[in-house]
């Protein structure tokens, strides 16, 4: 039977993705990352954990990928369906900003600052049917 | 021991069906080598690099199997710029005396297709849609537009003096002058930055002969001396391209370490500088680029564009061979070009582009994935 799951393993929680994406923080200096990293690119330890980094922040900057990217872009598009979709850095509450995909994909609709929210979205689906899904953000608010 | 550039070699950048990447790279080294007037049994070592071409040192198969020192360098878009590093260093440290620089380059059409395994990326990266250069050149300049106050007409500026400049260079890609409504009303590639905003990977080849300066003037009546090449790489915070995270605290780009250690190397400063080549991958590049090389204030760009303080004319020219937007980038190629044209600045070889006054003093610098920048500060 198909379901739903994650493309990658370890980047948002699941079953439970309310929880928002899983970085990793350092015991020794404090510092985030993600995706989660076994050893630390500001302090070089390798003493680092798992951290939930929620599923909220800020659009700190932004753009829009207007044409269907080559490979190893992997969808269940084609250039003719393809729907041009935002990408920006969202700041989240720990400071940290993680690059993401977003749903909104006019400059219209995008301002450095406007609050953010994660959801998640179906790349493609395997072989098997099943929905293969990633993270990405869209305004917190809905645009009037 | 002073290290001198004695011959310069540029195979044309654009596309030349007809020859591999290899035999571009070739045919600048014979030019580099005719202008020093010397020829390749005499060259005592090699640093060089292609990143689609092949191998470097291949090259041997058609210049000579003479038996030298040749070292292939891959270090994206530094490549040009790490491999003038090496061989400033086996100039200065007197290992040798005489030797060569080449890049070249045969990319396929479009954007390039980066394979995250090659970033210490997994594939769900690449394959969401986020391993694209395009997107972060868009992100960066987004930011910087935000913060310092730069507008949308400053972008324009920056790619309408590339496209005239590169009308005045016999070797560019891109030789027509592009009018500010054709650049204005270009497709849109990644916001704010448009198609004619962005260069494009391309082929082509470069290749310097240096030497100790004291035997220098046994090759060229007018050498040029490579007073520093620095390169570094990036620093914690520094927002670079195929981040999925960034840290709070923006760090320095690997252009500002390198550029401040250049001017303290070289013994001068940004105000000495009479020409300089900034990369240019795409106009937000160059506007950045500005101020992370020390040239200006962040956000002062709105006003040196708007006064054209970068035309050929004008108080600092920048990229006065159409840089990067005109000449297309072919990776293993492009840093040298840029070393290519200041040297022909400072000789007072450069035709119709000529930077008038006599010019003492060139800079160049490259900047690249995944965070790396090299410096040249050069005199006469």
């Amino acid at each position: 039977m198909s379901e739903a799951k994650p493309l990658h393993e370890g980047l948002f929680n699941w079953p439970d993705p309310a929880a928002g994406l899983i970085g990793s923080r350092c015991l020794d200096c404090g510092e985030h990352a993600f995706p989660s990293q076994s050893s630390c690119r500001a302090c070089s330890s390798q003493n680092t954990v798992l951290a939930d980094l929620g599923s909220a922040g800020t659009l700190w900057t932004w753009t829009i990928q207007s044409f269907m990217p080559k490979a190893p872009y992997d969808t269940d598009e084609t250039p003719e369906t393809f729907t041009p979709y935002g990408v920006g850095y969202i700041e989240l509450a720990c400071g940290l900003k993680v690059e993401s995909r977003l749903r909104e994909n006019t400059p219209e609709q995008l301002n450095i600052g406007m609050p953010m929210k994660m959801e998640l979205i179906t790349v493609r689906q395997n072989e098997d049917g099943d929905e293969l899904l990633t993270f990405q953000f869209c305004a917190a608010k809905e645009s009037h | 021991m002073d290290v001198a550039i004695v011959g310069v070699g540029l195979h044309p950048f654009g596309r030349t069906a007809s020859m591999s990447g290899l035999e571009q790279g070739a045919a600048a080294v014979r030019a580099a080598l005719a202008d020093a007037g010397t020829d390749f049994k005499a060259m005592q070592f090699a640093f060089g690099g292609s990143q689609d071409g092949g191998n470097a040192d291949s090259l041997v198969n058609l210049l000579g199997l003479t038996g030298l020192q040749f070292t292939n360098v891959a270090n994206g878009c530094a490549t040009g710029g790490s491999s003038l590093n090496a061989a400033y260093s086996a100039i200065k440290s007197e290992q040798y005396d005489v030797g060569l620089v080449v890049g070249f380059d045969k990319h396929a059409r479009g954007a390039f297709n980066p394979q995250p395994k090659d970033w210490g990326l997994e594939d769900w990266y690449g394959e969401t849609g986020l391993m694209l250069t395009t997107q972060y050149f868009g992100m960066k300049i987004q930011r910087y537009m935000h913060d310092h106050g730069i507008s949308r007409d400053t972008l324009i500026r920056v790619a309408e003096k590339a496209y005239r400049n590169g009308s005045l260079t016999p070797t560019a890609w891109r030789r027509t002058a592009l009018s500010w409504e054709e650049i204005d009303n270009a497709p849109m590639v990644s916001e704010p930055l448009n198609k004619y905003m962005f260069c494009s990977p391309a082929e082509g080849g470069c290749a310097l002969v240096v030497c100790r300066s004291d035997i220098a003037h046994r090759f060229h009546p007018r050498p040029i001396y490579l007073k520093t090449a620095v390169v570094r790489s990036r620093n914690y915070g520094s927002f670079e391209v195929f981040s999925p995270s960034q840290p709070p605290e923006v760090a320095d780009s690997p252009t500002v370490t390198a550029s401040t250690a250049a001017f303290e190397l070289a013994g001068v400063g940004p105000s000495d500088i009479d020409v300089a080549q900034l990369q240019d991958t795409e106009v937000g590049a160059e506007i950045m680029h500005m101020a992370e090389n020390g040239f200006c204030a962040h956000g002062d760009q709105e006003r040196w564009l708007a006064e054209g303080a970068t035309d050929i004319n004008g108080k600092l020219p920048v990229n006065t061979d159409g840089g990067c937007l005109a000449n297309g980038e072919p990776v293993g190629a492009s840093g040298l070009r840029q070393v290519h044209e200041i040297c022909v600045q400072l000789r007072g070889e450069a035709g119709e582009r000529q930077v008038a006054g006599e010019p003492q003093v060139g800079y160049t610098h490259v900047y690249g994935a995944p965070g790396i920048s090299g410096v040249n500060i050069l005199t006469r």
